[in-house]
């Protein structure tokens, strides 16, 4: 039972003392955001690797999730006869949901895993041991310009996949449920007009919709690279890393998720709440 | 000494040799490198009140079996490690207490040579040897291209045919020497070997002896070599620690360590 205790009270010693490394690696990643040296040309390549990279994935992910709600919806709104609602149930759930969140968990899958394997792999072969003792700051060079890659290209690869899943959602209104364009895209505007105007002129559906992924491209940035650069033992300790990266940059997204759909709800509340 | 068996003949031999550097061990220079009662403990006790100074110009090779904490002492100079208790100084500073920022600072006199060169992967040769000058220094591109080259061309490579390639296309041997190449790329005052000829075959263990007496010889540098490659330790050192368990067992000449009766010390010289 002592033993049980014991283990329980490392174990919780340990996450805690994970979570802490956690936050002081994103502070001082923040912080080093406008320090110089400024490594603007590793930010670019940054972005090309999270935001270009992705794309593909982005464009396969948005069009079929877009289609596939367009489907099911369709069944369900035609028992009541309002398939003329489907572009105002497409747009809401791409634009506040579907959109950043599986964008995010799919830059999750391809930019946290890599960001953890290339760090971790860097970690091992003592690469940024040399790169400490050249003196140049890892978080500095290595973490800072994915985070700003992250945070700047998830909102763009959102609305990459908002609009590639509204087109799906068409595809379907107009060649499956033979519902005329115009009326599926009035319907898609009618939902972000409906949920309100932040600033008297921005639909506060696209707050929510882009503000979500600036978060997520900061956990995805930071989790690839805190499990990166606490890698240990060789190629097994960069696979463990790797396999971390995503799966806990995936369940932080989620949950993250749920605290901001309530926080954006105190903060910008929709009309009539 | 008849009856000693194994490679001590052979290095008594090596320290015969004319080019072996004399053993400039001048205590009357100042310290540069010293490491007072130093204890670190990992998941068991690594250094256990490790002493270790060294003078200006000097290189002390450090020997000890795998394991023995002989790569944690150059951690600890260039403060990748703390110490659980003692005091690291470096030009007579105290590093232990600097900030991560000032640490930095003190790095950029120290160069690295590292176990298997540590050369970044995704850069050329000449990406990664400029890598410090870019760093820590204010020169142009321009004036970096023909450092490059000469640094290159003191560790005995091909310019012309080296820089542009990438890491992965260098055999070990020459990996080790644009690790040197970067390592000195900025004129340090010190310079810290892990395991300099660890993995290479004879002839490159004999390149990379030859160059690290050209660097005492033409620099001047102050250097730690830590190594298990006794002959190759011997043939560079003014002066071997031996370290066993965390602690330090012997301190002198290689000559006085040839000449010593401990049984510990007899047994690792084979």
């Amino acid at each position: 039972m002592g033993r049980f205790v014991a283990a329980i009270d490392t174990w919780m010693r340990n996450a805690a003392l994970g979570v802490q490394e956690y936050f002081v690696l994103g502070q001082r990643a923040v912080r080093f955001v406008a320090a110089r040296p400024f490594y603007a040309a590793d930010v670019v390549v940054q972005m090309d690797r999270i935001g270009v990279g992705s794309i593909p994935i982005i464009l396969l992910t948005g069009l079929f999730t877009g289609m596939v709600l367009a489907l099911q919806s369709s069944v369900e709104l035609g028992r009541f006869g309002a398939e003329i609602y489907l572009g105002n149930l497409v747009g809401a759930s791409m634009v506040r949901e579907l959109g950043p969140v599986l964008s995010a968990l799919m830059v999750a899958g391809r930019a946290s895993s890599g960001i953890a394997a290339e760090l971790g792999s860097m970690r091992v072969t003592e690469q940024i041991d040399a790169m400490e003792s050249m003196g140049t700051d890892p978080i500095k060079k290595l973490v800072t310009p994915r985070l700003l890659a992250g945070i700047t290209m998830l909102p763009l690869l959102t609305i990459v996949a908002d609009t590639i899943g509204i087109i799906g959602g068409l595809v379907i209104a107009v060649f499956r449920v033979d519902l005329p364009a115009d009326i599926y895209l009035r319907g898609v505007w009618q939902t972000f007009a409906s949920s309100g105007y932040a600033f008297g002129f921005f639909p506060r559906d696209f707050i929510s919709g882009l503000l979500k992924p600036v978060v997520f491209g900061a956990i995805i940035a930071l989790t690839g690279a805190y499990y990166g650069l606490n890698a240990t033992g060789g190629t097994e300790g960069v696979g463990m890393a790797t396999t971390r990266a995503v799966v806990t940059a995936s369940i932080m997204i989620l949950g993250t998720d749920y605290f901001l759909t309530q926080l954006l709800l105190v903060v910008l509340p929709p009309p009539g709440l | 000494m008849s009856a000693v068996r194994g490679p001590l003949p052979e290095i008594r031999r090596e320290l015969e040799e004319p080019n072996r550097p004399t053993p400039r061990g001048d205590c009357s220079k100042p310290v540069v490198i010293e490491l007072d009662d130093v204890w670190l403990s990992f998941d068991r006790p690594v250094l256990r009140g490790v002493n270790l100074v060294v003078h200006e110009g000097e290189t002390v090779v450090v020997l000890g079996e795998s394991g023995s904490g002989k790569s944690t002492i150059l951690k600890l100079i260039m403060r990748l490690l703390v110490p659980d208790r003692g005091r690291v100084c470096v030009f007579g500073r105290d590093i232990v207490g600097l900030d991560f920022e000032d640490a930095l600072e003190i790095r950029k006199h120290i160069g690295m040579v590292f176990q298997y060169a540590a050369l970044f992967d995704s850069l050329t040769v000449y990406e990664n040897v400029a890598y410090p000058l870019r760093e820590n220094t204010d020169l142009s591109e321009e004036a970096i291209y023909p450092v490059v080259r000469e640094r290159l061309e003191f560790v005995n490579l091909d310019p012309d045919r080296v820089m542009s390639q990438l890491p992965g296309e260098l055999s070990g041997g020459m990996r080790k020497r644009v690790g040197i190449a970067r390592a000195i790329a900025t004129n340090p005052d010190i310079i810290l070997y892990d395991e300099p000829t660890a993995g290479l075959d004879p002839l490159a263990v004999d390149a990379i002896v030859d160059l690290t007496r050209k660097l005492q010889r033409e620099l001047g540098v102050t250097s730690i070599v830590v190594t298990h490659d006794i002959r190759a330790g011997f043939r560079v050192a003014d002066r071997v620690d031996l370290l066993r368990e965390g602690r330090i067992v012997f301190e002198g000449t290689p000559e006085q360590m040839i000449a010593a009766d401990d049984p510990y010390i007899r047994a690792f010289l084979g």
